[in-house]
């Protein structure tokens, strides 16, 4: 029982952490986001696994291989769609106020793109 | 089992533990970077390179490894996954993404619910009557897990058009579901009070008539939120899933993404101007109120144009707002769409673009597919920076929207979209449409619009009407 407590302190952090951690995210990441975290839930293969392992009995291994297979696409599917949608939105130019461009201050940092499509993954 | 290194002597499982402590670190980081927009991509590999570790660390459990037998069941099961998986994440068209999110979703939420389905079995099996808290874990894996994955279903098959998008009622909907759920407790309870797993059936089979039943009655233009509620079921029954298994990487990794998927959700909700349980309970669009004819309630008819008039109407134009909306992914109309674009601002025409949050069949939708013709970032506009250019803009080029830019929502209260933020195109000097037909939008009401004295329409598929007006810009 002590077991069960120490879960649910984890939980309640978790659950605070997974509120704040997107608490200013633009409309136009609502889709790429709700896909990357529909991934990360994926990590449920890492539990198929271990029913997979313990599974006795051909139900079981039925149930246990159903269960890795649907994790599975669930993970590869989920980070492969969330990175085909970012994808698009490679080579975007800074918004970089016109009157005063030297007023950027960072002009070689390693995220500033100095003409377009620099950025483009090797995809 | 140990792994000395170097006079570090620690159990194989605290490794283990180590590892996935730093996986769940970086699914933090991960979501983080996922909100916003310069490091979203690198927050997605991230996150992928956090579950590969993690998974690659699994199998170092001797629980996992100690069968050849189940190990090769294992690997069997995720080649077949990751062989259907890829080729379906990677051919799927730019438009058909959401309803491969909601796939990619259910099937997650399946998983989840078959962990503890099996767990249970497993306990059983080896003769251990599990605890009370154990049966209450599985229970509530499997419920959250199965309602996940039907009501995935039922909204895959909405939004791929395999049933009507329209919400389905039928007489008593709210009784019958409500009696479902009813069934669901008295099961829960009855499996805690006689600590028998065998009800865990029962529950697994009503929980996916509810999934069903709850899905049918929320249409086709409000799916997206509906998708992100049940990705965030999703993460809680993974979550309840790393209860039943006493593993906190699913517990942290289930929860993080249940807590801000229902912030997503409430965002999502919000920039459509509803609440998640008018969303969830109105069955809105339900009615059908508009008459889809080319004549207004006074009588009056639409006014038809000319690809030619409305090009000359462009090009001596000073400013055009482009007002995109799913008719424009539908037709694969982006990359025309952008050509016009770029004509006319070579002509000297100021250009941008009026993104709804909601325009497509998911919010950012139209952003992600016009970014995938290269229309540049500062060409976009929201809905909040748009509106107040509107009024100076000389034409609206509204290409296959129609509810986020219909004056209804606010100006008539009995309207079913009343309240909904809208583009205000009804504000720019002239208004184009292009539409396919009279049929009214998704939330199936009639446009006042269309019927304005500076209204004008263009029938046609999408793509090649913008096609025609690029030629006729070009000949001007």
């Amino acid at each position: 029982m002590t077991g069960l407590v120490w879960y649910l302190t984890i939980f309640v952090l978790a659950a605070f952490v997974g509120y704040e951690v997107i608490s200013k995210v633009p409309s136009i990441l609502h889709t790429p986001l709700m896909s990357g975290s529909n991934a990360i839930h994926g990590i449920v293969l890492v539990g198929a696994l271990f029913i997979m392992g313990e599974a006795t009995g051909p139900a079981q291994l039925v149930l246990g291989f159903v269960t890795v297979f649907l994790a599975t696409l669930n993970i590869v599917g989920g980070f492969v769609v969330t990175d085909r949608m970012l994808e698009m939105f490679h080579a975007k130019p800074q918004r970089v106020p016109p009157p005063a461009p030297a007023a950027d201050a960072r002009p070689a940092g390693p995220d500033s793109v100095p003409g377009s499509g620099a950025e483009d993954g090797p995809s | 089992m140990t792994l000395v290194h170097q006079g570090f002597s620690f159990p194989l499982s605290t490794w283990r533990s180590a590892v996935y402590l730093i996986a769940v670190i970086g699914f933090v980081v991960a979501l983080k970077g996922l909100s916003s927009p310069r490091h979203a991509r690198r927050g997605n590999l991230l996150g992928a390179g956090a579950a590969l570790l993690a998974v690659g660390m699994t199998f170092s459990a001797g629980t996992v490894n100690h069968s050849v037998r189940n190990l090769g069941l294992a690997f069997g099961a995720m080649a077949l996954g990751a062989v259907v998986a890829v080729p379906a994440a990677r051919l799927v068209k730019m438009t058909a993404m959401p309803q491969m999110v909601a796939m990619f979703n259910g099937v997650g939420g399946g998983a989840a619910a078959l962990i503890s389905v099996t767990e249970l079995l497993h306990a059983h099996t080896t003769g251990v009557s599990p605890a009370t808290y154990v049966i209450v874990e599985a229970v509530l894996g499997v419920l959250i897990g199965s309602v996940s994955f039907a009501g995935s279903a039922v909204s895959f098959a909405k939004l791929q058009e395999l049933m009507p998008t329209r919400p389905i009622v039928y007489p008593a909907q709210q009784a019958i579901n409500g009696l479902v759920g009813a069934g669901i407790v008295a099961l829960f309870v009855t499996a805690v009070v006689t600590g028998s797993t065998d009800y865990v059936f029962g529950v697994l089979g009503l929980s996916l008539l509810l999934g069903v039943a709850f899905t049918l009655p929320i249409g086709g233009a409000d799916v997206p939120v509906l998708i992100s509620l049940l990705n965030a079921f999703t993460g809680l029954a993974v979550a309840a899933s790393g209860f039943t298994l006493g593993n906190p990487l699913l517990i942290v990794a289930g929860t993080l993404v249940g807590a801000s998927g229902m912030l997503l959700t409430r965002l999502m909700s919000k920039a459509m101007g509803r609440s998640i349980p008018n969303i969830l309970f109105s069955a809105f669009g339900a009615v059908v109120t508009a008459t889809g004819t080319a004549e207004g309630l006074d009588g009056k008819a639409v006014k038809t144009s000319t690809p030619e008039d409305v090009g000359v109407l462009l090009a001596y134009a000073r400013k055009v707002a482009i007002v995109p909306g799913y008719g424009l992914a539908v037709a694969q109309a982006q990359h025309v769409v952008k050509e016009l674009a770029d004509e006319l601002m070579s002509r000297g025409v100021e250009v941008f673009y009026a993104i709804h949050p909601v325009a497509g069949r998911m919010p950012g939708h139209m952003n992600v597919l016009l970014a995938e013709a290269n229309v540049p970032y500062d060409e976009l506009k929201e809905m909040d920076e748009a509106n107040p250019e509107m009024p100076t803009a000389d034409v609206a080029l509204v290409v296959g929207a129609n509810d986020t830019v219909n004056p209804a929502a606010v100006n008539s209260p009995g309207s079913p979209i009343y309240g909904m933020p809208i583009i205000h195109a009804d504000l720019a000097q002239h208004i184009v449409f292009l539409k396919r037909s009279m049929r009214p939008g998704f939330a199936g009401i009639d446009n006042a619009l269309l019927f304005d004295d500076k209204t004008v329409l263009l029938f046609g598929d999408a793509k090649d009407t913008l096609q025609k007006l690029v030629t006729a810009v070009k000949a001007v």
